[in-house]
């Protein structure tokens, strides 16, 4: 439950500063304060309706907070569209797959290179020439992804027909192919096997070590957490109660009390 | 032996055709438009130039509809801004249709653009009422037209018809040069956007229609790309509008009401959404069916004879059934008919 101010690496990638969200009279985020440092793997835990998605939805631009400050490289993204912000490098996925679903797995990846592209509609109509060569060039960073994710077989499928698991890792692949610098992951492995979040957590990890992306992630399965995140903050009634490694989280009382208690208590009966 | 298609290259993989009996059926169909006009009377000349035309539009609608997902039923009133603007630019200022033309369509992408602007803030039926209000405003503004100069209709000099100089009377009969015109128009229209939806500007639109709150998270600007869709929309409707008015010679509001914006949804809803052969289908298949009706009535007129009085309800009844029937056995439109027929070759002689 500590604030590390200059002890940990050098500079915040992300700053959470004072953040305050209101629907209504409902408050779902209030004052929460914290930072996210390049490279890192950064979690973010709390019982349902904690304010965790709110806070994405913050950082992502589809919220914008009453209070308070989201500093991403020393810039104040508080009030800027979506669209925007996807262009300084924040990319994420949803808890409920939003992926464009009669488009083909290669037509959402490409979409992924919407903001690194340039042709307008009349190169695009035209698409002899110039069109083609960007299509082609980003064609190529998008097979990479396919790569790494191993989707190759189902990069002209239907997005809609494909089963659960492969659309999180489409989405996943969607927003892998902005290039981000910092990965926003809600809940990437809702719903999976066990063998499919392991597959989903070396996808990750892979990013987060061969592309250097920083991730904040969004998670309930503890193992996976505590396991490939480098820092957990803990939010509970939209306040952030706990933020520290891994270790700090789990032994903080406030956490157990509020979250991770109820978990393990479950767990044993199992 | 090759046991399939492999592309060795992405530009072969991103082709719009990328199997060699695709390429065929286009030469086919190519060569049959090249064919049939010199066979072909002037009716069916002129029913090839009406489909030519509707099939403008209803490409130009299903941009917005069928690929972006924005309903509208303000394209009787882009089809006039068209027509009007060629027809006032030719008839005031003698421009040849040449000219007339593109600005035309140029300037109905602004007007669509305009009218659009409602769309970033609704979605779905309140949209429609929205491009419902430009529908109206538009034919009011022809109607009440008197700043305009406009009388109830608007007859177009035959000296505009002239392709840079050269009058158009001279190349042959009217329905015959018009259909180079027209048949070579929805050919560069076709091309034009099975393009654009192979690029990222038409990828963009049909994400605003799959998914908007994502397309905007993954960079897309929700307000520029929909009020581009309403522009590439409105364009191709003000083409359409602007040949109708040179071809036809005389335009007046009544071809523009209401009635033909929701005839233009008929057709990109029976002839596929999201598709620009289904366009050409749907719009073959509305210009068709009263065609067919009639003639029908014709030859049997000598046992009915009162059936010429009745023809009108017939061909309106034919139409609302027509869309009934796509709505309950084929949503999809002619498209997937289509797409059922090659399927079903494909594997013949074997079921699965």
């Amino acid at each position: 439950m500590t604030k590390s101010n200059g002890a940990s690496p050098p500079r915040p990638q992300l700053e959470i500063d004072g953040v305050s969200l209101d629907f209504g009279g409902v408050r779902a985020l209030s004052n929460v304060h914290f930072n996210v440092y390049p490279g890192t793997i950064q979690a973010i835990i709390g019982p349902n309706g904690a304010g965790k998605t709110s806070l994405l939805n913050c950082i992502s631009g589809l919220y914008r907070p009453q209070h308070g400050a989201i500093r991403f490289e020393g810039r104040n993204i508080v009030g800027m569209a979506p669209h925007h912000i996807a262009r300084l490098g924040i990319a994420r996925s949803f808890q409920n797959i939003e992926l464009f679903r009669h488009m083909t797995v290669l037509d959402n990846l490409m979409l992924g290179r919407h903001i690194h592209m340039r042709s307008g509609i009349l190169s695009g109509g035209i698409y002899w020439g110039r069109a083609q060569r960007e299509e082609i060039a980003h064609r190529e960073v998008v097979e990479r992804v396919i790569d790494l994710l191993e989707i190759q077989s189902i990069r002209k499928k239907v997005v809609g027909a494909l089963p659960y698991g492969l659309q999180k890792r489409v989405e996943l692949g969607r927003a892998l192919a902005m290039s981000p610098r910092l990965l926003l992951l809600d809940e990437p492995m809702a719903g999976m096997n066990s063998e499919e979040k392991e597959d989903m957590a070396r996808f990750i990890l892979d990013v987060n070590e061969e592309w250097g992306a920083t991730i904040v992630l969004i998670e309930h399965d503890m193992g996976v957490v505590m396991d490939i995140s480098d820092r957990v903050a803990v939010l509970e009634f939209g306040q952030l109660i706990a933020d520290g490694t891994p270790d700090e989280v789990r032994s903080d009382p406030k956490v157990i009390d509020a979250y991770l208690g109820r978990e393990h208590a479950i767990r044993q009966e199992r | 032996m090759q046991s399939g298609t492999f592309h060795t290259s992405y530009a072969s993989d991103m082709a719009l055709r990328p199997y060699w009996i695709q390429r065929l059926r286009i030469v086919i169909v190519l060569i049959a438009l090249l064919i049939f006009p010199w066979f072909a009377d002037r009716y069916w000349l002129n029913l090839a130039n009406t489909i030519a035309i509707a099939a403008i539009g209803a490409i130009g609608l299903n941009i917005l509809v069928g690929y972006t997902g924005q309903i509208s039923i303000g394209h009787g009133g882009f089809l006039a801004v068209g027509a009007y603007t060629a027809g006032l630019m030719a008839v005031r200022l003698d421009m040849p249709m040449w000219i007339t033309i593109p600005v035309a369509s140029c300037f109905t992408a602004l007007v669509g653009a305009f009218f659009g602007l409602p769309s970033v803030r609704l979605k779905g039926l309140y949209l429609a009422i929205a491009t419902l209000a430009a529908q109206e405003i538009i034919i009011w503004l022809l109607t009440h037209g008197k700043l305009l100069g406009i009388g109830e209709s608007l007859s177009l000099p035959r000296a505009a018809n002239n392709l840079f100089g050269m009058p158009l009377a001279d190349l042959g009969n009217n329905d015959f040069v018009f259909y180079w015109i027209t048949v070579g128009c929805l050919i560069l229209t076709v091309i034009f956007v099975s393009n654009l939806f192979r690029s990222r500007t038409g990828r963009a639109f049909v994400a605003i229609r799959d998914q908007d709150i994502a397309a905007q998270v993954i960079g897309v600007d929700l307000f520029r790309y929909k009020l581009l869709a309403f522009a590439a929309s409105s364009f191709f409707a003000g083409l359409a509008g602007a040949l109708t008015a040179h071809y036809r010679g005389i335009i007046s509001w009544e071809r523009f009401t209401i009635d033909t914006s929701i005839l233009y949804l008929a057709m990109i809803i029976i002839g596929g959404l999201g598709s620009v052969s289904g366009s050409i289908y749907g719009a073959a298949f509305m210009t068709l069916l009263p065609a067919l009706l009639s003639n029908l009535a014709r030859a049997v007129s000598g046992f009915v004879p009162d059936i010429n009085a009745y023809l009108p309800y017939i061909q309106q009844g034919a139409f609302g059934l027509a869309i009934i029937l796509f709505l309950i056995f084929e949503p999809e439109g002619i498209v997937k008919m289509w797409r059922n027929v090659k399927d079903y070759f494909r594997l013949w002689p074997f079921s699965y």
